[in-house]
């Protein structure tokens, strides 16, 4: 299968909506029909035959050559298929995905995965702040699907998360979790201050300890969660650095009891 | 009836009658294989006929830490009734009084399938409130706090509508000891079939049934024409040479399964023969109108 690719011609004068391109939207549709799709977000039109040099292929398969922080919108709501950006990304890259796999070799900006149902969503370099987070108005973040972010990810990263899975390999800025209604958020290195603050249920897991814990979570000790053994077996093909993680010995700390906390911190460290 | 013999032993012309049944598998693991063992062998006592049990259980076979999800030793299960209510009933109370209870196991489904039986999701109340629900990709799971840490099991498991039970295979020999030893040759050739299950102790019946009684309300009693002791004072049939007789009931979760497993069964006692083994194998059946499955003697040898 031969995956079409679009090629950046130069940095775009204005930031780019990219929802359209997406392989639902994309099947079917002639070269001559993609190059005339209109990708603006201001008042001056721009197409895609404007933006990138366009080479035919299935649409299941799309590579954007060439990134940039003004790409909007990359993979919003794609369904199925897969697309590969080899560059930097703007806001919401995977914003309401529902399945497929959408990778970035590069930086995403803030919100992406936000409002994501499902599908697989890797992130190669660092994600913004408010990974999986709901937009102004929502009332739940991401709920369901997996987002791996192997670089460091910005403040609040799974605020408000309903369900899914984010791993964030490197570091996550503050408030890791914030807001959490469900779901498991896992962080490599170390957090932020306030982890799962005022969290409701769902699972942090952070291997390196935060900079700062909440009084608000109570220690239930260290324990060996045969749960945890098994989400590593299941992460493992996603990302080896959290199936390592989830097997080594938590310490769990329930809360955010400022709230009915059911959820729970899992910290790797000793300290 | 027509008489087949093979290397000494006769192989009645005749076929076993069996039914469609539900079924399910499941996935049991623990720290160690012994406790895995002990779980599953919790689970699946008494369970050894519709009749008196609610259901027909056993473990088709052992599994290593890298066929489980959690990378522990472990066991399947096949579980079977005649209905899914009585199916969901019979799981959710074995696996509650029997895997829920015992150290460190944890239950997976073993059966993927269209339709779904509660497991997790009929277990996860035992945690009063504090049972934690976790979902990654298709899969959920539930966590339930117990005194040993945490009980982990699948939300729900499948459940097949292919499944079959009641094959058999009656063994015929001249003394309690050889039969017992023909007997003893197909349960562990049948242990071995991937889906099917013996369910009888060790896989063998010794008193197997014939429909109805001369009592009322009796609904089965026992197979007199299979009776040695009763050769002559019924019709019997048994000739001379018969001493004793013993069964081998098998469910599996596909009609081939339990072809499979008879043809197992009946090789494992043709290899061993008449002087040590069996003389006669034969099979129950209820004149070919009650059970939609037959599986002819004839087309299962080796």
């Amino acid at each position: 299968m031969k995956p079409l690719v679009l090629t950046l011609r130069q940095r775009p004068e204005q930031r780019l909506d990219l929802s359209p391109l997406v392989p639902d939207r994309l099947a079917g549709k002639t070269a001559g029909e993609i190059e005339r799709i209109e990708v603006q977000t201001t008042r001056r039109r721009v197409t895609v035959g404007e933006i990138f040099r366009l080479k035919m292929g299935d649409a299941e398969q799309i590579r954007i050559e060439g990134g940039c922080d003004r790409l909007d919108h990359v993979g919003q709501a794609m369904t199925g298929g897969e697309m590969v950006v080899e560059g930097d990304v703007g806001v919401q890259a995977g914003r309401s995905m529902a399945g497929g796999r959408l990778t970035v070799r590069g930086n995403a900006g803030p919100y992406a995965a936000s409002g994501m149902k499902g599908g697989v969503l890797e992130i190669l370099g660092a994600a913004g702040d408010f990974l999986g987070g709901p937009l102004a108005g929502e009332m739940a973040g991401i709920r369901g699907g997996i987002v791996v972010v192997h670089g460091r990810a910005g403040a609040r990263a799974g605020d408000r998360m309903r369900r899914g899975t984010i791993v964030i390999e490197g570091e996550a800025g503050a408030y890791p979790g914030s807001r959490m209604i469900a779901g498991t958020l896992i962080v490599g290195r170390e957090a932020g201050a306030l982890p799962g603050f005022l969290m409701k249920r769902g699972t942090i897991v952070l291997g390196e300890g935060a900079s700062a814990l909440s009084p608000t979570f109570v220690d239930s000790g260290w324990h060996e969660l045969l749960a945890m053994r098994l989400l590593a077996g299941l992460i493992e093909p996603y990302s080896k650095r959290a199936a390592t993680l989830l097997r080594r010995p938590l310490r769990r700390l329930a809360g955010d009891m400022a709230v009915p906390g059911k959820g729970e911190l899992l910290v790797g460290n000793r300290n | 009836m027509r008489v087949l013999t093979i290397k000494g032993v006769r192989i009645d012309d005749t076929f076993a009658e069996a039914f469609g049944m539900r079924a399910t598998a499941l996935t049991i693991t623990a720290d160690t294989a012994r406790w895995a063992r002990e779980a599953a062998a919790n689970m699946t006592g008494f369970a050894t006929s519709v009749i008196g049990c609610g259901c027909e259980a056993g473990i088709d076979c052992a599994l290593t830490g890298k066929e489980t999800p959690d990378g522990r030793p472990g066991v399947r299960v096949l579980l079977f009734a005649m209905s899914t209510a009585e199916l969901q009933k019979q799981l959710q109370a074995r696996v509650g009084q029997s895997v829920l209870t015992s150290p460190g196991s944890a239950c997976y489904a073993g059966l993927a399938g269209e339709e779904k039986l509660k497991l997790g999701n009929a277990l996860r109340y035992f945690g009063d409130g504090w049972q934690i629900s976790k979902r990654f990709g298709a899969r959920h799971f539930w966590r339930i706090p117990v005194m040993d840490g945490e009980f982990v099991c699948e939300a729900t498991t499948g459940l097949t509508k292919q499944a079959v039970g009641g094959g058999n295979l009656l063994i015929i020999g001249r003394t309690t000891g050889t039969t017992r030893a023909a007997a003893e040759a197909a349960a562990a050739a049948i242990a071995k079939v991937p889906d099917a299950i013996a369910p009888f102790p060790g896989g063998i019946v010794r008193s197997g049934s014939k429909v109805g009684s001369k009592y009322k309300g009796v609904r089965a009693s026992t197979n007199d024409a299979f009776c040695p002791t009763l050769r002559g004072a019924v019709k019997s049939s048994l000739d001379a040479e018969a001493g004793s007789v013993l069964e081998i009931v098998i469910d599996g979760l596909t009609s081939e399964a339990v072809a499979a497993a008879m043809r197992a069964g009946i090789a494992a006692i043709i290899k061993l023969g008449p002087q040590r083994g069996a003389t006669r194998i034969s099979a129950g059946n209820y004149g070919g109108k009650l059970g939609p499955h037959h599986y002819h003697l004839r087309d299962l040898l080796p």
